[in-house]
This record gives structure tokens, C-alpha cells and sequence, in this order.
């Protein structure tokens, strides 16, 4: 057993620096040469201040932008967390009820069948950068009204973010958030200077 | 449920058949010692790591000698990462200040980590230094090994005649680690880069949000992590929410090219298998089985998850069940990755399983108690079902009466015995500490949801623990000492209770001479013995548990569809 270990203690070291040493530094390197966007976060920045990573989800309260998921970890992006509520835990219900009167009283007219759950539910990752297409037509007309943009290039805007299903199979359509507001700030900085 | 949902879970196991031959033949190629394209790179390195760590590559090794070769690298790896991790502080490349690790914690990760299980019982990004993250890594590189060396050996045993010895420990590890781990994920971590993972190793990065916040950003070098937890079947991830966070997986994309990462190696087994023992039937046969299960097991959670919570129904929410799902995922694509996590013994996740509707949960439960045999991990999923496969031929032929046997070798009682054995011992680890689990102090302390969904997620952090899979019910209080413990324990009963009986049968039968097939053989290929195969696992592996998950999640669904709730919270 003792040769076994002696054995095991050499290869452990040379496995090391294999893989935490050798491996990491190639991929690092060759991902800062060739994907610095991506290896760097996916970082959005306007006039060179950093506002967000475009993947990252963050929070949107005021009523002018359109709003994120509800966030288990109220999107902290230094503690990624879910609300892990289960099916039959009061809290759930407590946690949607709220979210959904919320979310009925900040968009008069719409009815809560309208509402798609994953506007009331909270996501896994608490950092959920997207929301459904429905989910975000349905915030339109609040979004025109209170930037006073018309109701057609808010909706514009909407379709031209809507990402589809990868190989027309995998995933939901979605828009991203971030995107979707940033797009919207800019067409609204473009003609009411 | 949906066309492009159903359509997607189906493509994905025609994908899992195709990549079957391609990766099983390259594994050949790579343990039989045929020439590979990565020989002229690796041939001289694998050359170099003998003459350093002294190993004669031609030594060949008894079972027991395999065992214990296992036993000390696995002991010196659990010794080296308890350490860094206590000594966390110290270390370098720790831009967000991490502090050093507490003793439960360490041993619990340390233990995780060195039985390719992966329970977190920490949040990564919180937690650990990008050192600790690095040294992380190196046993999410070698921990699988150990599963690939048992499975390597066990097939040996059945393959060879009148023979003595298994292989050597050493050389299938060095070459796995060469010829399969290190360019695997060379590739999938650049792949998984360019899809959007982060690699740096800069501070945590401050955003100031478009609505006047301050966001602070988690970084660290994910992709390289990454590409090694998926493809190893490790899943321990990054960050805390692991695959569901958007910087491990940024797209729907993403998230398949994950998938066929955790599967690649386990499927390309079962053929490498059948190539072995020279009858690739037995291969397909076996790997039939497994996706049988797993696409039965993906459909009925994705149902689930898509007719929701009727709960909410009352409130006017209708359609799937999205509390603790990713929007870009969806139900169908999160209910294959939450199916795909347990059956392989994976543990990565991209949902929040403790929010599973309870017949999704049930799934996920199925999957690790039936024994992680629906694919399974790097060797351990194969070897479990090997190991069902001789009960199954030792059940057939008590029923016509004849002497079992399996790939042309007599399965005596000590062989039946032993399979016996490795399958009893989880069985007896992971009821008996979710006993112990809801009586005591500690145990109930920890349980986050009210009701039977409460007991759902103590058997599932035992059932986790257990087979080495690493997801949880994320309410469960895994920081706890009664759970950083306990779980710890499960952990290394799960691998080693299985490890010795596996690898004592492979000692037997590689002894023993091959019985010409004769018109009363019972064929172990075909639909008949994979369907003898599923029931075997569903009777044998599964259904003592159904007294406990008629407590769990059973109950729960009556509940959840009468309109009843637990607990005071509302």
C-alpha cells in the first residue's frame, strides 16, 4: 500500500500541473486571443462605463423599462440563487399571488390569465436575463405610455428581439431584457434629444 | 407538452445512437493500444509520466492489487484538496478575498470532489477562491478515471479466459487522462467559450445598471471548468446554480452541446463493450435499455413540468411550471437536462429540482435509486448495469432451470452473491440515513419545504449522495454538520460498498474458462433481455423504495391535485 501511495503522490503532482497548470493556462490564453468578448463576461458598456453583462439578467422596477423576472436572489450576480419553494409550500403561492397583483396593478387592462407563469414564478439561476415574447408585449402599452413613444415602435422594437428556438426544437423564443430596454433607450435618446 | 418539445427529446437519443460507435471505437483504439491520431503528441508524454512516477507499464494487477492502486489515489487526492481547502486564505489567484474553509465543509467538498459525486454543499462563487476552483477542476478530471479504471477492469474480467490479472490501474489512468479528458475538453472548453462562458481570472466586475443600481459580477475562468464537469460527468459547477446560471450556460445551444458532453463517454462505453467481448449486440443491447428508461423518464417529467402547478390555476396562472426554470430552456429542453442529470449521475443542473412538479421530482428520484444505471456515469453506470444483467440472467435461469450464464462464463453463487451485494448496500445506506435523517435534531433542522415534499428532499440528498450523482434539493440545509456528515458518509459508501463486490466479481470470472454456447443458453442480446434487464432494475434496484416515495412525492401529487397545502407560511 505504501508503494501505492508513493506511486499515487507522483502522479498526483504531474496530473496537476497537467490540468490546473498546463490546460488552464492554453485555454486561457487562447480564449483571450480569440473570444476576448465572451472570456471577458460579455460585458455592455456605454461610453466606455460598464452597465451589465448582456447575459446577466438585472433588475428593472421603474415602470419606463420593461421589467425582468421575479429573482430569488433579487439578482445579485455575485450569489446566484432559486427560491427552491416546492410545489405544495404556501410561499409559492404567496410568492406568485404578489408577484402577480404586482404586476396586474403596473399594466392596467390585462387580465391574470394573460400573464405567462414565468412572469410570476422565480427563475433558477436568479439572474434569468430573458422573458417571454408574451411577456413582454404584454408590458408595451405601459412601456409607450410612459416614455411617450408610440405604441408600434415599442412592439417594433419587441419583435426585432425575439430570439427563436435553437434548431427550431431546443429552448423557448425569448427576449433579453437588457437588450430589449438598451434598444428602446436608444430609439428614445434618438428623437427626444 | 409541445411538437418542437417532443421532436427535440427524441432527436437528442437518435444523436446519443449515432455518437455510440465513433467514441466506442475510439476508446478501443485508446485501451487496446491501436494507433489514434494524438499518439505522436501523447505517446512521448505518457512514456515521461511512468519514468517520473516510477510505474513499469507492462506490469499487469490482480483485482485486489487494482482496488487498493484506486484506493491510494483516490486517498492522496481527498488529503491534497482538504488541505488547500482549509488553507484557502493563503493561497493565490483569490481576487474576491475568499476566506479559508471550515472543517465539515472541507471534508464534505473534498469528499464530493474525489468521488466524482460533485455535492455542493457551498455556493461556488461565494465560496471559493479561483484557486480552489482550479484545484477543483483536477479531481473533476480524475475522479471519473477511477469509474472508467473499475469498468475497464470489469470488462476484462469478462472478456479474458483462465486469466489472472485486470490491467493496471495506472496505465488506464494515465491514458485516459491523455487520450481522452485532456483534448475532449480542450475542444468543449474553447466550444463552450465562444458560446459565452467566461475565462478570467479578474476580480468580480462593478456594473452600474441602467436603472441607477450597482451590480456586482462574479467572474472566474468558467470554461475551462466547465468543459471537464459536463464531460466527466461531474457536474459541480462554477457557480452556485450551476448550468442554470447564464454565464455556464448562456443559450439553449449551449445547453445541448453540454448535454451531448455528459453523454458522449458513458454511451460510447456500452459499445466499446460490445467490442470487447466481441459481440457489439450486447452493447446495443444494454444501451437500449438504458435509453428505454431514460426516454420513458424525460417524457413523463416533461408532462409534468408542462401541465404546472394546478394550484396556481386558482389564481388565473395557467401553463408550465416555471418557479425555478430559466426562460431560454423552457420546459422541455429543462425537464431533458433535469432527466439527463440523474440518470447519468451527473448532477449538473439547469432547474431548480427541489421546484420539480412531484411527479418530476419522482423522476429525478427514480433515476438515482433504481442505482444510476439509466447510462450512468464514466464506468459506474455500465458496471451497475452489468451488474443487474448477471441477477438478470441468474433470475432467467432459476425460472427455466438451468446454470446462468453471461458472455460465455459460468455466474456461480459468488458471483450472484456479490452483485447482490453491490446493489443492497446503497439500498441500505440511503434508507437508513433518511431514517435517521426525519428523527433527529439535525436532520429535520435542515429540511427547507413543509410536508412530504420535505422527505422527498432528505431521500433525495441520501439517494445523491449515494450514487455519487451531486444534485440536490437545494432547500436542504447541505452546510449543516448533520448533513455535511452524513451525506459525506453516503458519498463514500456509494463508491467504495460498490467498487469492492464489482471488482470482486471481475476477479472471479477472469479465472474462469469459457462454456461453449449451447441451445440452452439464454441470449443476453436482444429486445427480450433488454426488456428482462429493465424489469430486473425497476424490481430489484427500484421498488424498495416504494414505501418511502409514497411518502415523498406519491403523497405530494395526491395533495398538490386536491388542492391541499403544508405548512403555515401563507
Amino acid at each position: 500500500m505504501l508503494k501505492h501511495l508513493w506511486t499515487a503522490a507522483r502522479l498526483l503532482v504531474i496530473f496537476i500541473v497537467l490540468t490546473a497548470g498546463v490546460y488552464s493556462a492554453v485555454i486561457t490564453g487562447l480564449a483571450q486571443t480569440l473570444f476576448p468578448a465572451q472570456a471577458n463576461g460579455s460585458l455592455v458598456r456605454i461610453h466606455g462605463r460598464i452597465i451589465g453583462a448582456s447575459m446577466i439578467g438585472q433588475s428593472f422596477t421603474s415602470p419606463k423599462w420593461f421589467d425582468s423576472r421575479p429573482s430569488a436572489a433579487n439578482y445579485n450576480a455575485a450569489a446566484s440563487a432559486a427560491s427552491n419553494y416546492g410545489p405544495t409550500n404556501p410561499l409559492l403561492i404567496k410568492e406568485v399571488k404578489t408577484n402577480l397583483s404586482a404586476f396586474l396593478k403596473e399594466n392596467p387592462g390585462i387580465k391574470a390569465e394573460q400573464v405567462p407563469p414565468s412572469m410570476v414564478e422565480s427563475s433558477d439561476s436568479g439572474l434569468d436575463p430573458d422573458i417571454t415574447p408574451s411577456a413582454a408585449y404584454l408590458q408595451a402599452p405601459r412601456v409607450a405610455r410612459v416614455n411617450h413613444v408610440p405604441l408600434s415602435v415599442v412592439k417594433q422594437l419587441i419583435a426585432r428581439h425575439v430570439h427563436g428556438r435553437f434548431l427550431g426544437m431546443y429552448g423557448n423564443p425569448y427576449v433579453n431584457v437588457l437588450k430589449l430596454n438598451l434598444a428602446l433607450r436608444s430609439w428614445i435618446h434618438r428623437h427626444h434629444p | 407538452m409541445t411538437v418542437p418539445g417532443v421532436l427535440g427529446i427524441l432527436v437528442f437519443v437518435v444523436v446519443l445512437i449515432l455518437i455510440a460507435k465513433p467514441i466506442g471505437l475510439y476508446l478501443y483504439a485508446v485501451y487496446d493500444l491501436r494507433k489514434t491520431w494524438l499518439d505522436p503528441l501523447m505517446r512521448p508524454l505518457e512514456r515521461l509520466v511512468y519514468r517520473i512516477s516510477g510505474v513499469n507499464e507492462d506490469r499487469e494487477m490482480r483485482w485486489t492489487e487494482y482496488f487498493l492502486a484506486i484506493l491510494a489515489f483516490n486517498l492522496i487526492g481527498f488529503v491534497v484538496l482538504y488541505v488547500l481547502l482549509r488553507i484557502q486564505a493563503a493561497l493565490p489567484f483569490n481576487p474576491a478575498h475568499m476566506k479559508d474553509l471550515g472543517p465539515h465543509l472541507s471534508f464534505n467538498t473534498a469528499v464530493s470532489f474525489m468521488t466524482n459525486t460533485n455535492w455542493q454543499a457551498y455556493g461556488g462563487e461565494s465560496t471559493m477562491s479561483y484557486f480552489s476552483q482550479a484545484m477543483l477542476m483536477v479531481q473533476q478530471f480524475l475522479s471519473p478515471i477511477t469509474g472508467m479504471g473499475m469498468i475497464l477492469a470489469f470488462i476484462r474480467g469478462l472478456s479474458r479466459r483462465n486469466a489472472n490479472t485486470l490491467g493496471n490501474f495506472w496505465v488506464d489512468l494515465t491514458r485516459t487522462l491523455l487520450w481522452v479528458s485532456l483534448p475532449f475538453a480542450f475542444v468543449a472548453a474553447l466550444v463552450l467559450i465562444a458560446l459565452g462562458n467566461p475565462q478570467n481570472w479578474g476580480p468580480y466586475i462593478t456594473a452600474h445598471t441602467l436603472q441607477g443600481g450597482t451590480q456586482i459580477i462574479a467572474q472566474g475562468p468558467v470554461g475551462m471548468m466547465n468543459a471537464i464537469m459536463q464531460l466527466g460527468d461531474n457536474g459541480g459547477g462554477f457557480f452556485n446554480m450551476n448550468a442554470g446560471h447564464p454565464y455556464e450556460t448562456a443559450s439553449a445551444a449551449s445547453l445541448m452541446f453540454q448535454l451531448i458532453l455528459g453523454f458522449s463517454i458513458p454511451v460510447g462505453l456500452t459499445y466499446y463493450f460490445g467490442k470487447v467481448v466481441k459481440d457489439t449486440r450486447q452493447g446495443w443491447t444494454i444501451l437500449g435499455a438504458m435509453l428505454a428508461m431514460f426516454l420513458a423518464g424525460t417524457l413523463i417529467m416533461y408532462h409534468a413540468e408542462a401541465v404546472g402547478n394546478p394550484l396556481l390555476a386558482h389564481l388565473g396562472i395557467h401553463g408550465p411550471n416555471m418557479e425555478g426554470k430559466e426562460v431560454r430552456f423552457g420546459p422541455a429542453l429543462s425537464s431533458l437536462f433535469e432527466t439527463s442529470t440523474t440518470a447519468v449521475s451527473w448532477g449538473s443542473t439547469a432547474a431548480a429540482n427541489d421546484s420539480l412538479t412531484p411527479v418530476g421530482g419522482l423522476v429525478t428520484l427514480f433515476n438515482m435509486m433504481s442505482g444510476e444505471v439509466i447510462i450512468g456515469a464514466w464506468g459506474v453506470g455500465l458496471l451497475g448495469m452489468l451488474a443487474f444483467a448477471i441477477l438478470a440472467v441468474f433470475l432467467a435461469g432459476l425460472m427455466v432451470g438451468r446454470t446462468p450464464e453471461y458472455l460465455g462464463k459460468k455466474i456461480q453463487s459468488y458471483e450472484v452473491k456479490m452483485a447482490v451485494l453491490a446493489l443492497i448496500v446503497p439500498t441500505f445506506v440511503i434508507l437508513g440515513l433518511s431514517a435517521w435523517a426525519v428523527v433527529s435534531k439535525g436532520g429535520l433542522a435542515g429540511i427547507y419545504n413543509p410536508g412530504p415534499h420535505g422527505l422527498s428532499e432528505v431521500l433525495y440528498a441520501f439517494s445523491s449522495g449515494v450514487g455519487n450523482n451531486g444534485s440536490a434539493f437545494g432547500g436542504l440545509d447541505a452546510a449543516s454538520p448533520f448533513y455535511t456528515w452524513t451525506v459525506g458518509l453516503a458519498m463514500l459508501f456509494g463508491r467504495f460498498a460498490m467498487y469492492i463486490p464489482a471488482l470482486a466479481i471481475a476477479g472471479s470470472l477472469v479465472r474462469k474458462q469459457a462454456v461453449p454456447e449451447s441451445a440452452g443458453t439464454f441470449p443476453t442480446h436482444g429486445v427480450l433481455f433488454a426488456a428482462l434487464l429493465i424489469a430486473t432494475v425497476i424490481i430489484v434496484g427500484a421498488l424498495v423504495f416504494f414505501p418511502a416515495l409514497a411518502l415523498g412525492p406519491l403523497a405530494e401529487h395526491f395533495a398538490l391535485w386536491s388542492g391541499h397545502l403544508f405548512g403555515g407560511g401563507a
